[in-house]
């Protein structure tokens, strides 16, 4: 397996009125070829924010990249130019959104939004582009393609409206797609429906993906391995059974432990994570997940814990690592 | 959080308790078609979205009714419906017996303070003009239910306690709040009225998963303290496993089946339930590469004009012929388990 993404040290700042609010706060992560890597956290821990700054898509200002490496095939996209970037964009890495409801064009047919890229990246004609996508929306399993061309995003359902994203991001056949949250706002059966479809399209086309997302459950059924991030850093990197079987963060054991499961017998009490997430501009020193933790110790008030290795391929950023064991401490 | 916490009774499932028998809510046959008009000057019905087409059931007092089912397939009208904030096209909705369906708005005033709701999302269901103290207060003193102000005050706190809020939280305006606090004055809202039934409209679905597993404790611990009954309406299975007595599914405007929790989660008929179930992921690796995934195709159609038959037929993998001519009856095929499925 080669590396097709390497992210080092990857900083990304809001400069508001209430302070620097530092998103994403130092994480680094690779992603292999044809390789499937999950993103979780919850609303406002960065996970959003990262996926952004690889596309250098962060709204600037407030925003900014302030430091790191984001090596996509050797360069470093943040220092390609603008116009090198708009290259990149679709053609080598494209972006699957969450909201399909937004994230497409109103008042433009769904065939023009497919060809637009197809024209742009390929320098396809008319005729060319129009086929290619017909093509493509039968490969996302779209009824009727000739006749959805001509059709509105509003005359589709959110699930199709996905599907033809999903298209539009396979349309240059790129070597990265970034999908955020993307069945979030789709019903159970249509999300099974498309993520079998990306996982079957991502192993076809031998694509990479990152999937960003909070459901615990997706990540289990399609991701190779697993960044857990909380309050803009990386806490708990791994492979996917490592990090569901024998989390070394007691934020993931927290996270793992406080949802409720079909597999297993009913629980009397659900075991929350207690508290809530912290204020990113007002980070104090030490480990952010201190005040919810169960495990703290005195250093951890101290000193922010780095991202150390537990088993090779398995790294916590955690003081009580090693003397975390899966069922974790009840409330005490 | 600590007072509810505290209180918390033990239960080591959601039984409901035997003797509380009797039926707090009962729903007969309960329509509700919207029109569909063209027409900008005179308006002219051309069709009727039927939401809601002819569902029956009841909630016993003390008891927790989870409704699931896909965007669409009626379970917020439904709910809308009993807290009579639509108008139903046809059916009863009987509270403690009385069919609240005929009663005019002051007759139905009192009602309104038994049925409360709690709405899914804590961003827009809450006035962001109003301090905490006054949203709070606002239902007591429309209803006359604590007319001095002072003690109004003293009760907003004493909310705010139950619901697991310090007192300061009284003079903050929302968009000072997260999404799990803000659902919790929602709740709070709703408690204020001393209400004996509460309507839960994915209540939980909008928190993070953090969030979501302490204001679930918070609406148990709340139904054990005040004796509340509560219909919870959700699309995420596994919450309502956690917290119903009895599940009701629901698919296009009909009910499709109808069992006590663990029986419907243990032992699922209809061929719908069967699929939502086998489309909740689980979140563990191994346990999911082990899953065979049998995964329904096509999406929901239009309530505008629904299929003939049995409505989930285009999509089901049992399907036989009669299935798209005669709608299946709803029948209770083992004790307290009904479906509507012929080929079960």
């Amino acid at each position: 397996m080669t590396t097709l993404l390497e992210i080092e040290g990857l900083q990304t700042q809001f400069f508001t009125s209430a302070g620097v609010v530092k998103a994403v706060d130092g994480i680094s992560y690779t992603v292999d070829q044809g390789e499937t890597v999950a993103v979780v956290g919850e609303s406002g821990c960065g996970k959003s924010v990262s996926a952004l700054s690889i596309l250098r898509l962060v709204a600037d200002p407030p925003g900014k990249v302030v430091g790191g490496k984001i090596k996509f095939q050797g360069r470093d996209l943040l220092q390609l130019s603008d116009r090198e970037m708009r290259d990149v964009r679709g053609n080598d890495i494209a972006m699957v959104f969450q909201e399909p409801m937004t994230s497409l064009n109103p008042v433009l047919t769904i065939g023009m939004q497919i060809t637009e890229t197809l024209q742009h990246h390929l320098g396809m004609s008319d005729e060319e582009a129009n086929a290619r996508a017909v093509e493509l929306l039968g490969k996302v399993g779209i009824s009727e393609p000739q006749r959805r061309l001509a059709q509105y995003p509003h005359h589709l359902s959110g699930g199709m409206r996905q599907r033809v994203m999903i298209a539009i991001a396979l349309a240059c056949e790129p070597k990265l797609i970034i999908a955020d949250e993307p069945t979030t706002a789709l019903d159970v059966t249509i999300q099974a429906q498309i993520l079998e479809l990306m996982k079957n399209l991502t192993r076809e086309f031998g694509v990479a993906l990152i999937v960003i997302t909070h459901n615990l459950g997706v990540v289990a059924r399609y991701a190779d391995r697993v960044n857990v991030m909380y309050a803009g850093k990386i806490i708990e990197t791994g492979t996917a059974a490592d990090v569901y079987h024998n989390p070394k963060h007691p934020y993931t054991l927290a996270l793992l432990k406080s949802v409720p499961r079909l597999d297993l017998p009913r629980q009397a009490k659900l075991d929350p994570v207690e508290g809530q997430p912290p204020d990113l501009a007002r980070l104090g020193p030490g480990c952010p997940f201190r005040p919810r933790c169960r495990h703290a110790v005195e250093r951890c008030a101290r000193e922010n814990p780095p991202l150390e290795q537990v088993v090779p391929g398995h790294y916590s950023a955690c003081w009580e690592k090693s003397n975390l064991t899966s069922a974790g401490k009840p409330i005490s | 959080m600590s007072e509810a916490t505290a209180i918390r009774k033990s239960e080591a499932t959601p039984t409901p308790q035997p003797g509380l028998q009797e039926n707090l809510i009962e729903v007969r046959n309960l329509k509700m078609h919207f029109p569909v008009t063209e027409g900008i000057i005179i308006p002219k019905v051309v069709a009727h979205v039927k939401a809601v087409d002819g569902i029956t059931f009841s909630i016993k007092k003390g008891e927790t009714l989870g409704l699931v089912g896909e965007s669409g397939c009626g379970k917020t009208t439904t709910g809308r419906c009993i807290l009579q904030l639509e108008k139903p096209t046809a059916g009863d909705i009987l509270y403690n017996g009385v069919n609240l369906n005929g009663l005019g708005n002051k007759e139905m005033s009192p009602y309104r303070q038994k049925i409360q709701v709690i709405f899914q999302d804590p961003y827009s269901s809450l006035n962001p003009r109003m301090k905490i103290r006054e949203i709070l207060s606002e239902p007591m003193r429309v209803h006359n239910i604590v007319p001095d102000s002072h003690a109004r005050d003293k009760r907003v706190l004493e909310l705010l306690n139950v619901v697991g809020l310090t007192p300061r939280f009284a003079d903050r305006y929302p968009h000072e709040m997260s999404g799990g606090q803000r659902q919790r004055i929602g709740i709070a809202r709703a408690l204020a009225m001393n209400p004996e039934f509460i309507v839960c409209d994915e209540a939980v679905s909008a928190l993070d998963v953090s969030i979501q597993a302490q204001v679930i404790n918070l609406l148990e611990d709340l139904r054990d303290e005040f004796g509340l009954t509560y219909l919870f309406i959700a699309h995420d299975l596994s919450v309502v496993r956690h917290l119903c007595h009895r599940v009701a599914v629901m698919y296009l405007g009909k009910m499709v089946e109808l069992a006590d929790c663990d029986e419907l989660f243990d032992n699922p008929m209809h061929p719908y339930t069967r699929a939502l179930l086998d489309a909740v992921p689980i979140p563990d690796p191994t346990i999911e590469s082990g899953r065979q995934h049998k995964i329904i195709k096509g999406e929901i159609p239009s309530p505008i004009n629904p299929p003939s038959g049995c409505v989930f037929h285009p999509r089901c993998g049992l399907a036989v012929d009669g299935c798209s001519k005669a709608v299946p009856e709803f029948k209770e095929l083992r004790p307290g388990h009904w479906v509507a499925c012929t080929e079960v």
